[in-house]
C-alpha cells in the first residue's frame, strides 16, 4: 500500500520478492544492498534460520531519488520460500504494491516454480489482490547453471499476463537491477493513474 | 480488500506529531512512533538519534502480524498490545485499528505508565486517522498525475 507523506514529501512503496525455496530472492536483495551507495539504502534485515534460510522475511529500504519533489523510497521484502512457511508468506503480502516472482531455471525446480506461483496467486487473492492487476515481473534466475530449461519453455509454464521477463544470475548481479527497475516503473505508473 | 493508500497532508502530520510529543512527555519515553500495519512509518517523536526507525517499523509490523496470526489460531481476534522488556530498553506496541503505536522506553519510565498513557491517547489517534481516511475521499491533486516516463527513468540513472 503506497504511503504518500505530503509533509515530509516522501512516497513509500512495498515490493515483495516471491518464489520457491533457494531460488535466489535473498541473493537479489543482497546484490542490491552491496551495489547501492550507503546513503541510498538502509540496513538489510534478515530474519533467517541458523543455516541462512529465510525464516520470516528479509527487508531493505531503498531510496531511488526524487520525482516531482517527492523522495521515492521502496521497501523491498522477500518471503520465506519453503512450502511450510505459508502463513508467513501471506502476512508479508499485506500492503504490497508490486511483486517480483523469482523462478529457478533449473529443470529439477520446475515443479517448485509452478507450485510457488500458484501459491502466490492464491495468497494474493486471500489478501484481496489480483495478480492480473498488480505490478508484476517474472525473473528467470540462475541462467548460468548447466541444467537450465530454455526461456521459451519456462515462459510457457510461468508467463501470466504480458509481464516483463528478465533473465538473471542474481549471484553476480546480472538482471537484478533490470528486474527492480521493471517492477518499480510499473508501481510508479500505477501512481500516475491515481 | 486491500487497504486504500494513505495520503498524509501536512496539517494531519503536524496533528499526529503534537499528540506523539505529548505522549512522549507524559510517559517519560525515549521515542514514540506511529506505524501502519503494513510497516510504513507515519511519524516519530523523541530521541531518534541512531535508531533505525524504518527497519524498526517493518519489524514491528511483522511482529504484530505474526502475533495476530497466533491469536487467530487460538480463537482470539487479535492481541491488542505487545511488550518486550529488555535489560535497559523496552518496547510497548498498541494496536489501534490500522495503526501501531510504538513506545521505546528505558528505566526512566515503567511498563505500567506507558500502558496507561498509550491507552489514554489511543482514541485521539484513532480519530485523527479516521479524518486522514476521510481526506482521501476528497480530490487531492496527486503530484504523480503528471509524472512522465522520463521522470521515472531518471530515478535509475
Amino acid at each position: 500500500m503506497t504511503f504518500i507523506n505530503y509533509a515530509s514529501r516522501e512516497i513509500n512503496c512495498k515490493i515483495v520478492y516471491y518464489g520457491p525455496g533457494l531460488c535466489g530472492k535473498t541473493t537479489n536483495l543482497q546484490h542490491i544492498f552491496d551495489a547501492t551507495a550507503p546513503q541510498a539504502r538502509g540496513k538489510l534485515i534478515s530474519l533467517a534460520t541458523e543455516t541462512d534460510r529465510t525464516l520470516f522475511f528479509d527487508f531493505m529500504p531503498l531510496e531511488l531519488g526524487t520525482v516531482r519533489g517527492f523522495k521515492t523510497r521502496f521497501h523491498l521484502y522477500t518471503v520465506p520460500g519453503q512450502v511450510f512457511y505459508d502463513a508467513s508468506r501471506k502476512l508479508i503480502l499485506k500492503g504490497v504494491d508490486g511483486v517480483v516472482f523469482v523462478a529457478d531455471s533449473q529443470e529439477e525446480r520446475m515443479d517448485a516454480n509452478i507450485e510457488s506461483l500458484y501459491n502466490l496467486e492464491e495468497n494474493l487473492q486471500s489478501q484481496g489482490y489480483d495478480l492480473m492487476k498488480l505490478p508484476y515481473v517474472l525473473q528467470l534466475n540462475k541462467r548460468d547453471l548447466p541444467n537450465v530449461i530454455p526461456v521459451a519453455e519456462l515462459k510457457e509454464e510461468l508467463y501470466r499476463k504480458g509481464e516483463p521477463v528478465v533473465e538473471a544470475i542474481a549471484s553476480n548481479g546480472t538482471g537484478v537491477f533490470d528486474t527492480l527497475k521493471a517492477v518499480a516503473k510499473q508501481v510508479l505508473t500505477e501512481l500516475r493513474k491515481g | 480488500m486491500p487497504d486504500t493508500p494513505i495520503l498524509l497532508r501536512e496539517e494531519r502530520f503536524n496533528q499526529i506529531k503534537t499528540v506523539l510529543a505529548r505522549l512522549r512527555l507524559d510517559s517519560n519515553a525515549r521515542v514514540v512512533f506511529l506505524v501502519d500495519k503494513d510497516g510504513q512509518q507515519i511519524a516519530a517523536q523523541g530521541d531518534v538519534g541512531n535508531l533505525d526507525t524504518t527497519s524498526l517499523a517493518s519489524l514491528v509490523a511483522g511482529n504484530v502480524a505474526a502475533t495476530d496470526g497466533m491469536a487467530k489460531l487460538i480463537g482470539e481476534r487479535e492481541f491488542p498490545t505487545l511488550s518486550h522488556e529488555g535489560e535497559r530498553e523496552s518496547i510497548h506496541i498498541s494496536v489501534i485499528g490500522r495503526l501501531l503505536l510504538v513506545i521505546v522506553f528505558d528505566d526512566k519510565s515503567s511498563l505500567g505508565l506507558v500502558k496507561l498513557r498509550s491507552k489514554q491517547i489511543a482514541r485521539q489517534l484513532s480519530t485523527i486517522f479516521e479524518e486522514i481516511v476521510r481526506d482521501e475521499c476528497d480530490d487531492i491533486d496527486s503530484p504523480f498525475a503528471g509524472i512522465t516516463e522520463e521522470d521515472i527513468d531518471s530515478l535509475f540513472n
